[in-house]
């Protein structure tokens, strides 16, 4: 055996190696921390938030304190978590390892788009510190530019700053993809989760300029009373939320399929399967990303918008439904006639393939119009993308975070302790969301701070539920750095994967495989002799 | 903390029970699609767990599954979307005839004017089995009127009219919320419905200090505000005759035509210029500043009363 080349986390030593690095490697450990900083960061305003709606009176924060703890919620959640998190952390580590190449095609700009990432969420955090904004993660206007008292610019800058990191990081992928898969690396026998990162990274190329330009027209219309959103300047308030939801309806995608790629992979491992129908359930990634962009209006069907307008966007969202359940058919699917064996990645897609249901399901709720007219910003909503985000997206992320663990660090997490832990998250998760779709529908409306009395009862199940979640999570950020020290060595393929990934060293060697590896397989085909066609 | 406590709200217009209908159906659809695919993801983890002697058998895929799979959903979709869509042209389109109310949203109150005059903040009295007609517009930012025991809900945005209607049907209090969020008091903005028998509804008015009435109160402003001097009838006139020109199509100085309505009357007052009637000068002065969202929708309430002849009835 001849001397292996020393593996990425060893080799050079030291903050400058980290902080000046290009490999793509470290640079995801780097986005790791961030996003797992930013995480945090949300998931303590969302426990001061649960805690607050406890009892019907606000009697824990003034309201101005609460409007800005469940702004802060959003915004750093959404814009510095979810859609960052899949694709920046397990999406820089894994796409080169998983096409055969040496690194992303643009070193630099990865990890410049890091820096960007960072200064856009410290300017967030700034903005918090220095007095806190409280429209909203939607900044609706007039409220936004011209009514709110508080620091809008700060956490507009820091967003639109942030919104350059995810067009570099979507550049950097379309390229990398395109121009450096291994030889007989065909299109269709690309890894499902190289698809969906694709089909993100046009959603980040296209879309993120729309929000970013937006959000500077509010920053605009604030400093120098340009009238671009508030009648009173003559503008136009709903002009806003079309720009907005322009973008961030298709960034709704940017969260979750990314999060649907994960899962492929973790399906197919665990069932020791191919996946069963590869090319529907890749297309449909591309499907989502075209028609998300098509659906942006089902965020206004009681704005004023007309009736017509709300009528097509009300099919449009129905038809973006089907490609998402072409996909939970598939894994299904998978499952037929697999050997399938539940450590805790499996036990989180599992999980989410429940939980994606009924977030969709209940996305269709939404999109029927007469339905959305009472539901509509209600609590019902709230559920209804909580179940989609943190029902599908985070699950697939503790997934994947599990089942590459070893791949990027090295070591096994602890199977038993992670799988107790899966079990706690889905046991919170359900008793958090779940009592909020019947709160939606009796009528409480979202960014409540104090509400009817005949409401606590949901509420107060909704915030043990969330204690349980918090539990799980807490759990995770203790036995995870754990394993980095005591955890057992992970051999080069500790689940019996299939992936280019898995034929490399754990972790990897600083250029990844020791020869450039040649592909003369179909994604995801094992040694099992028969294939059938049924 | 149970008091109250329920699953289900109260059904209280003429649109609960059909919107309730099709979320019913949803549900049901729901819960059939959740149990099938849990079902089978159970039946398929146990039946094909991984133990000795046990071996994947690999497929690589299948046509017909595919399209029935897709097929089959798609169906179903266009059917509730065309439910869904039904149901809301029919509870989204005003009707022509109905008491009117004048909605206005401001931080953190609602002010309601009664089609007799009486107003009131954040209570809504309302007569059993009428059709409840509200053009709403907001002072500030955008709020949303939201009454859950009606299933209604409609934004209410600064410089520009939406309207909803219902007709309740069950006698009782319910509540009034603002689900657009709107600034610090957001959650507390709002109060109580409070549906009546049309008899105690006319006590009730009785009961409550006497004020103009939205005819009444626009017909002295069009004379304070000296809208009589150049809107009089005669080819010497400054300004376009406005007897009997609400509802008709106005041709514009460009060539084009807009519908006289309340939006139009508004824009009239504040930006006259815009939208100027063909074969006048822009000499109107601008009422911005000048008049208040709920005395515009008296003047078009007035403007509205003028028949062809010039006399107000």
């Amino acid at each position: 055996m001849s001397q292996k080349p020393p593996t990425y986390l060893g080799g050079e030593y030291g903050m400058r190696s980290w902080l000046l690095t290009l490999d793509h490697k470290r640079i995801a450990l780097l986005y790791l921390l961030g996003v797992t900083f930013f995480f945090l960061l949300g998931g303590v305003f969302a426990v001061l938030v649960r805690l607050e709606l406890l009892t019907p009176a606000g009697d824990l924060f003034q309201s101005e304190t609460y409007n800005k703890l469940f702004t802060l919620h959003g915004v750093f959640m959404v814009f510095f978590f979810l859609i960052p998190g899949i694709p920046a952390v397990l999406g820089n580590f894994l796409l080169p390892l998983m096409i055969g190449a040496k690194d992303l095609a643009f070193p630099r700009i990865n990890l410049l788009s890091w820096y960007i990432y960072m200064v856009g969420g410290l300017f967030t955090l700034y903005a918090m510190l220095a007095g806190g904004v409280d429209t909203g993660w939607t900044f609706y206007t007039p409220y936004s530019s011209t009514y709110a008292n508080s620091h809008v610019i700060a956490a507009a800058l820091g967003i639109f700053v942030s919104g350059f990191s995810s067009i570099l990081t979507g550049v950097n992928f379309i390229a990398t993809i395109h121009k450096l898969r291994a030889p007989g690396l065909s299109w269709f026998r690309l890894p499902l989760f190289v698809w969906a990162h694709y089909a993100t990274s046009l959603i980040m190329v296209l879309g993120t300029p729309v929000v970013a330009i937006t959000i500077l027209l509010v920053a605009v219309e604030r400093l120098f009373h340009v009238g671009l959103f508030d009648p009173a300047l003559g503008g136009d308030p709903i002009l806003f939320q079309h720009l907005f939801w322009f973008y961030s309806h298709p960034a709704v995608y940017i969260m979750i399929l990314p999060a649907m790629g994960v899962i492929s992979e973790v399906i197919a491992c665990f069932s020791q399967k191919r996946i069963f129908g590869y090319k529907f359930v890749a297309f449909s990634s591309l499907a989502i990303a075209v028609l998300g962009f098509l659906v942006w209006g089902h965020h206004m069907f009681v704005s004023g918008q007309s009736l017509y307008a709300g009528v097509v966007f009300s099919l449009l969202s129905f038809l973006v439904a089907i490609p998402s359940a072409v996909k939970v058919f598939n894994w299904i699917a998978t499952l037929y006639r697999g050997s399938i064996s539940f450590e805790a990645p499996m036990l989180y897609a599992l999980g989410f393939i429940g939980l994606f249901t009924i977030g969709g399901l209940t996305g269709l709720f939404l999109a029927t119009l007469a339905v959305d007219v009472h539901v509509h910003d209600t609590y019902f909503v709230v559920a209804h993308f909580h179940f989609v985000m943190v029902g599908g997206t985070v699950m697939a992320y503790l997934a994947g975070l599990h089942f590459w663990w070893p791949k990027m660090l090295g070591r096994l997490y602890p199977e038993t302790l992670a799988r107790i832990t899966a079990v706690i998250i889905f046991v919170g998760f359900n008793l958090t969301f779940l009592p909020q779709f019947v709160l939606g529908y009796l009528g409480m409306p979202r960014r409540y701070h104090v509400y009817p009395l005949e409401f606590q009862v949901l509420n107060v199940l909704s915030t043990a539920g969330a204690s349980i979640l918090g539990l799980g999570f807490a759990m995770t950020a203790v036995y995870l750095p754990w394993s980095l020290r005591y955890g057992k060595k992970a051999t080069p393929n500790p689940f019996d994967a299939r992936g280019l990934e898995w034929t490399t060293t754990s972790p990897p060697m600083a250029h990844n495989f020791e020869e450039v590896p040649v592909v003369s397989t179909e994604a995801y085909e094992r040694d099992e002799p028969e294939v059938v066609h049924v | 903390m149970f008091q109250d406590f329920s699953l289900w709200p109260a059904s209280a217009s003429s649109n609960s029970g059909s919107i309730d209908a099709l979320y019913l159906f949803l549900i049901g659809i729901s819960v059939f699609f959740s149990l099938l695919i849990v079902t089978a993801l159970l039946f398929f983890s146990v039946r094909y767990r991984r133990r000795p002697g046990h071996r994947a058998q690999q497929i690589e895929g299948s046509l017909p599954l595919e399209l029935l799979w897709t097929g089959v959903p798609l169906v179903l979709c266009l059917f509730i979307f065309a439910w869904g869509t039904r149901l809301f042209y029919r509870t989204q389109t005003m009707p022509e005839e109905g008491m009117r109310f004048h909605v206005t949203g401001k931080q953190w109150m609602w002010k309601i004017r009664h089609p007799s005059g009486q107003s009131e903040i954040n209570t809504l009295h309302l007569p059993v089995g009428q059709k409840i007609l509200l053009t709403m517009i907001s002072e500030d930012v955008i709020h949303s009127f939201f009454v859950p025991a009606f299933r209604v809900k409609k934004d209410v945005l600064p410089g520009m009219y939406s309207s909803l209607w219902f007709t309740p049907t069950q006698v009782g209090t319910y509540h009034l919320f603002c689900a657009e969020y709107c600034g610090t008091k957001h959650s507390e903005m709002g109060g109580q419905v409070i549906v009546m028998d049309p008899a105690e509804y006319q006590a009730w008015l009785d009961g409550r200090p006497s004020e103009r009435n939205p005819l009444a109160n626009g017909a002295l402003l069009f004379q304070n505000l000296r809208c009589d001097t150049c809107h009089t009838p005669g080819p010497s006139a400054r300004g376009p005759e406005l007897a009997g020109r609400f509802g008709r199509d106005v041709t514009l100085s460009d060539g084009q035509t807009v519908r006289f309505d309340e939006r139009y009357v508004r824009e009239s007052v504040l930006e006259p210029a815009k939208r100027l009637s063909a074969g006048f000068q822009p000499l109107m002065p601008s009422y911005q500043g000048q008049i208040g969202e709920s005395d515009i929708l008296d003047l078009s309430a007035y403007l509205k009363s003028l028949r062809s002849s010039r006399s107000p009835q």
